[in-house]
């Protein structure tokens, strides 16, 4: 008896019921296709954060005020860290410089108006080099200009979406607006880029660093933003970087966060969350093997009679448990196979109303939900099989 | 050749214990055609289920062409069955979702017969019968007599020494019914070893020789027309 002709006597006698052996093969495919569209969903909420994290630039380190350790609160919360000045940058400037690039960040949310027309947005305190560690571009006019960062000119790039608001249909170009009190001069509009890091970049304006600073009255910047030539001096740099500004502060009340190691940290945890949901899913799948375990506790109480004559055939013991293994197993892998199928029409119909987001089943999670569909189904399988063989087959025969 | 010496078959139902087959002592030839006889309840049934090993004797001794049976495990049972004995039952058991063909075919699945061979013996078997054109019908689209026929084939594709037949005339019309005796008693007459459990005398006349039960024994014994007769008679079926 060849494993081809158990599964083609398992096909007929699946088939003979087609509607009862479609709903459990259905109960198998929801299963499935529940693992896979929501480890989809988990891989793609990963994808698109470390993407988010990516899209920040490579190479960059962040340095935000206040001591991890110290506080044992989020960076920056707690504790009374020493300020973050546009000294501090400039002794990095100094004694870093080997860097590619050193981006003093202050931040704030002011009103922008135009006439009558305002809008509140972030307002973000910038140098030059803001543009390379943001990775950003601009659409038209220019970004701030290179000067030293002490420099507070009344100058302002407006984010795509600000200029649309405050000046539709014109362009934005040498125009003035109001920045809370001050009036400042548009000389530029960035490029579209949406959301970066839970900052939208489109609604947003970058003024210099100093300006900020006065308009915000407020002596501490944000954070600095440090990128490195290659990716093996970013763990040097940290460093140096902390040991300068120790040495100015007399304390080490800095961070340096590196984006590896946020986005591999973030990484992990998002691929945690993807395989406990995967295992929710999975939980599903026992449910469709306990349905494949009633219907075939049905089919051998309906087939009795045809057990018994097996067993006058002479079929062996194993041969019949095979027969009824295989019809679980097929039940379980076809409804495996169409929920593969469901899933994968549910993440690109996903992906076609989302585009931005990411959403993939990833390979691992495929691969283990066809096989638990298949085990869990053929498991369940066993208890209704070994009744078969365990039949009189007297008793059998006249189908009791 | 079978032997039964002092073959007991109990069942337990409730607190009472049933004696289906009662110190049953019998020897049938090889190539022999038996009847057997009586009310219902009165251990044919048992008698032929012993016999087929589909059923165990709880006492006694049962020997198969001199082979003792009844103390052989499932697995070796199920053997026997596969190779030396075919069954032919009342209610046809025939596999419905099956073609005339797949249902003859089915023993010889589990015997690992190679396809080639199979189609062939399948063939073989049908034609012997006379549904050779009726190969690729379904149980549901063959009348009672034809599905009979199916079943014979079934019984004698391996090739088996002895042919049970539990009351296979009992639900045919008596057309039908004569046909699938005659063709039952052509292959006893080709060799086999045929019993028949009947309320037919009809075939009590016909047979080698006939055993009356009542109450698990055999009651009577007597002989009925001889093999030469009964083969002879069967020889006219195409």
């Amino acid at each position: 008896m060849s494993p081809g002709e158990v599964v083609a006597i398992a096909w007929t006698a699946l088939s003979r019921h087609r509607l009862r052996s479609a709903l459990s093969l259905l109960g198998v495919a929801v299963g499935v296709a529940a693992v896979v569209i929501l480890t989809g969903l988990g891989e793609g909420a990963r994808t698109y954060v470390t993407d988010q994290f990516a899209s920040l630039g490579s190479n960059l380190l962040i340095v935000i005020p206040g001591k991890t350790e110290t506080t044992g609160g989020f960076p920056g919360i707690g504790g009374v860290p020493n300020d973050l000045t546009l000294a501090d940058a400039r002794a990095l400037q100094r004694g870093l410089p080997n860097l590619r690039v050193v981006a003093p960040i202050a931040m704030g949310s002011e009103t922008v108006s135009r006439h009558e027309r305002r809008r509140q947005v972030a307002v973000i305190g910038a140098t030059h080099e803001f543009l390379e560690a943001r990775q950003l571009a601009i659409a038209t006019g220019r970004f701030l200009p290179p000067e030293e960062m002490e420099r507070g000119g009344q100058l302002v790039v407006l984010g795509a979406k600000v200029a649309d608001e405050l000046f539709p249909g014109e362009s934005s170009l040498g125009q003035v607006v109001r920045i809370g009190d001050w009036r400042m001069r548009v000389i530029g509009r960035l490029e579209s880029r949406g959301n970066q890091m839970g900052l939208d970049m489109d609604d947003a304006v970058i003024v210099p660093v100093a300006t900020a600073m006065r308009l915000f009255n407020r002596g501490s910047l944000f954070r600095i933003l440090l990128k490195t030539h290659s990716h093996e001096e970013m763990g040097a740099t940290c460093t140096r970087a902390l040991a300068i500004l120790s040495e100015r502060h007399d304390e080490e009340d800095v961070t340096c966060i590196t984006q590896a190691s946020v986005v591999s940290s973030l990484s992990a945890i998002l691929t945690t969350l993807t395989l406990a949901i995967g295992g929710i899913a999975a939980i599903s799948l026992s449910v469709a093997g306990i349905g494949i375990m009633n219907v075939m506790l049905v089919s051998v109480s309906e087939r009795t009679a045809e057990v018994g004559l097996l067993k006058a055939v002479g079929a062996r013991r194993r041969q019949i448990l095979a027969l009824f293994l295989a019809e679980a197993a097929l039940i379980a892998t076809l409804g495996g196979l169409l929920g593969l199928l469901f899933g994968w029409l549910a993440i690109r119909l996903l992906v076609w109303i989302y585009p931005a987001f990411p959403a993939s089943s990833p390979p691992w999670a495929v691969a283990s939900a066809l096989a638990t569909a298949v085990f869990a189904g053929t498991l369940f399988g066993v208890v209704p099989a070994r009744r078969a063989t365990r039949l009189d087959p007297v008793a059998a025969l006249s189908g009791r | 050749m079978i032997e039964l010496e002092h073959v007991t078959r109990t069942y337990r139902m409730g607190d009472q214990v049933l004696h289906a087959l009662d110190d049953v002592s019998e020897t049938i030839e090889a190539g022999s055609y038996v009847a057997v006889m009586g009310p219902s309840g009165s251990g044919k049934s048992t008698l032929l289920n012993v016999i087929g090993c589909l059923d165990r004797p709880s006492r006694g001794v049962y020997r198969l062409d001199g082979q003792e049976v009844g103390s052989l495990g499932e697995e070796q049972l199920s053997a026997i069955r596969r190779h030396k004995i075919g069954f032919v039952f009342q209610t046809f058991h025939l596999v419905p979702r099956l073609t005339a063909e797949e249902n003859v075919g089915f023993p010889m699945v589990f015997a690992g017969v190679p396809r080639p061979e199979r189609r062939e013996r399948v063939a073989e078997a049908l034609a012997a019968v006379g549904l050779a054109a009726r190969a690729r019908h379904r149980p549901n689209e063959l009348s009672g007599g034809e599905r009979q026929r199916v079943a014979i084939a079934r019984a004698t594709v391996m090739r088996p020494k002895v042919l049970l037949a539990d009351e296979p005339t009992g639900n045919l019309d008596s057309a039908a019914g004569r046909q699938v005796l005659e063709l039952l008693e052509r292959m006893q007459g080709e060799g086999l070893t045929l019993v028949v459990v009947t309320h037919d005398p009809g075939v009590a006349e016909r047979a080698g020789r006939v055993l009356k039960m009542r109450d698990g024994r055999i009651a009577e014994r007597s002989r009925g027309a001889d093999r030469a007769t009964a083969s002879a008679r069967a020889e006219p079926v195409p």
